[in-house]
């Protein structure tokens, strides 16, 4: 009785006699779903507590009533901006389930995708970094700039967002060997206005590796002027500089993920320490910080991304031709008996799967282990002693997404 | 291939370490590439963490709760598994050490591991509510993600049915 009396306590705001409680959210300025319960004296914040489940879908239970394959679509609902990295360990855990490799092609292609999408959620940290702090304007920009890569994943995996299209054993469908004649027009314009040059006919052609080449160009470009607008810009450096700072066995402690492991001088990515698929064979920098505050893990995701580019263009000029996936499955297939432990570096941070088979067409379980899930601690942890006014620092710098952590 | 399938030697070192130490309470060891598999009895699962803590794996990356009821039905079980790793050693950063522990069924009833794995805080908080599993001394042992009026049995044991899926 008296856990119900709480519960109905915390909906509203009350003293405790020693601080205020009160619910920061479930809607709150900057992304949704999701309430912290914060006590507060004065506008120091004395606890709190994320209260999660706004969302919860039940995942891991779904997983069990449908098969391997129908299984890919709403397992990448959770992270819509990042499809590409929330799947990715559940591909690679069902082919060591089924002792399978895909072939170079899908590899590359995988890799591919899985930048793509990781600059796509990247901008998208950004743009909320920026509405949380009063800086409306990284918003517009980000999501008109993400709008060109998101035209490529539409291109490469027959949807925007939520595209389905890494499968066991490779890839859905290949690659196109060419992109709308009017989308290059369109894409010229804006090229020429972020790089200052205007390229040729030959050079930029409707051909979709010179395409996907100059689009990286483009964002690299682009990337420069967020420095001048966002990590340049004194509000922001005031409001981020020291908040929430963590020392790297604080994180280790912790076990974060994502940018806040990296801000606080710790070199740890998945694709380089185990690397998988295309990653053992294209060179790239994992960027590192060690000041580990709020400004340094946006700077971090902002080096990701020129990282990010770099992959692309490797993967583009090396992507060898042949098959793209082994062979069509049936809907129904059945993976040996076993049990498998998958991880890949998603946007957000290191993802994971642990899959149980019992032979059957259906996974007998399937545990998601979300980055935002593990960066949850790091919410508590640095907020408490804090101001209020610090908060959507605290919460947003961690690269957290409500729905994952719910799944 | 094969010095890339063998764990190193320091690895392999530190698994007859923990052999050494808990003896007959260590079922089974599997290592597959960098996944390693440590089951070990339920009573041993606390030494046993405090033992790869000491070795290096400094977080856990998540815990699952395995309801194996209907994959093996003599056993009346549900497996614990703790995925440990280590950021702060450069060796070991490859590796997952999954600790696993199988519970009775009827009372999963185990020690907390949030004293010596600070990360295992939200994990075992969610293996509780989903499995019905208790943790002895966690600091803040209560539901996560469920609705408050949850009143039905753990969602992720084998026996609970989604409504409309029966």
């Amino acid at each position: 009785m008296q856990e119900e009396d709480r519960g109905a306590q915390e909906l509203y705001v009350y003293d405790t006699g020693e601080g205020l409680v009160f619910s920061y959210g479930p809607q709150h300025p900057g992304t949704g779903h999701f309430r912290l319960i914060v006590r507060v004296l004065g506008d120091t914040v004395i606890d709190i507590e994320p209260d999660a489940g706004f969302v919860h879908r039940g995942e891991e239970k779904m997983c069990e009533s449908k098969t391997w394959i129908t299984n890919i679509p709403h397992l990448e609902r959770p992270v819509i901006l990042d499809s590409a990295g929330i799947l990715y360990p559940y591909c690679l855990a069902v082919e060591k389930l089924m002792g399978v490799e895909p072939p170079p092609r899908a590899k590359y292609l995988r890799a591919l995708m899985a930048e793509l999408n990781r600059i796509g959620s990247h901008f998208y940290y950004f743009a909320l970094y920026g509405v949380f702090l009063g800086i409306p304007t990284p918003f517009l920009w980000s999501f008109g700039d993400r709008e060109f890569i998101v035209d490529l994943v539409q291109f490469i995996g027959g949807q925007r967002i939520t595209h389905s299209y890494f499968v066991p054993g490779g890839v859905r469908n290949d690659a196109p060997a060419k992109v709308p004649a009017k989308l290059v027009q369109h894409f010229r314009t804006w090229y020429s206005e972020a790089t200052g040059r205007r390229p040729s006919e030959s050079e930029l052609t409707d051909n979709f590796h010179k395409y996907v080449l100059h689009v990286a160009d483009f964002i690299d470009s682009r990337l420069d002027y967020y420095w001048d607008l966002m990590l340049d810009n004194s509000i922001f450096i005031t409001r981020t500089r020291g908040v929430g700072m963590l020392t790297p066995e604080e994180v280790a402690s912790l076990g974060a993920v994502g940018v806040t492991l990296r801000a606080s001088g710790l070199k740890r990515d998945v694709r380089v320490d185990e690397p998988y698929d295309a990653y053992g064979e294209v060179k790239f920098e994992i960027p590192v910080m060690v000041e580990g505050d709020g400004y340094a893990r946006a700077v971090i995701a902002f080096r990701e991304m020129k990282e990010s580019l770099k992959i692309i263009r490797q993967l583009v000029e090396g992507m060898p031709d042949g098959p793209f996936k082994l062979k069509q499955h049936p809907i129904n297939i059945r993976v040996p008996a076993g049990e498998a432990f998958a991880r890949a570096e998603a946007a957000h941070g290191e993802m994971a799967y642990y899959i149980r088979s019992d032979g059957s067409d259906k996974p007998y379980r399937v545990r998601i282990l979300a980055p935002s899930f593990r960066n949850l601690i790091v919410i508590p942890y640095t907020t408490r002693g804090k101001r209020i006014a610090d908060i959507p620092v605290l919460y947003w710098s961690n690269n957290y997404w409500p729905v994952e952590w719910d799944r | 291939m094969s010095e890339d399938t063998a764990p190193s030697p320091r690895v392999a070192a530190a698994l007859g370490r923990l052999k050494q130490f808990l003896g007959e309470k260590l079922s089974a060891v599997t290592v597959d590439k960098k996944i390693i598999k440590v089951s070990v009895a339920p009573e041993a699962l606390a030494e046993a963490a405090a033992l790869l803590k000491e070795m290096g794996l400094d977080h856990v990356k998540g815990v699952t709760g395995v309801d194996l009821v209907a994959l093996k039905p003599s056993e009346k079980a549900i497996e614990i598994i703790y995925h440990a790793g280590s950021y702060l050693d450069d060796e070991l950063a490859p590796y997952v050490v999954n600790l696993a522990a199988k519970l009775p069924r009827e009372n999963p009833v185990t020690e907390s591991l949030v004293k010596i794995w600070p990360s295992a805080e939200y994990h075992e908080r969610e293996t509780y509510e989903m499995l019905g599993v208790v943790f002895k001394g966690h600091p803040n042992l209560k539901r996560l993600l469920l609705p408050e009026w949850w009143s039905d049995i753990p969602p992720l044991r084998k026996d609970y049915r989604p409504p409309g899926r029966e």
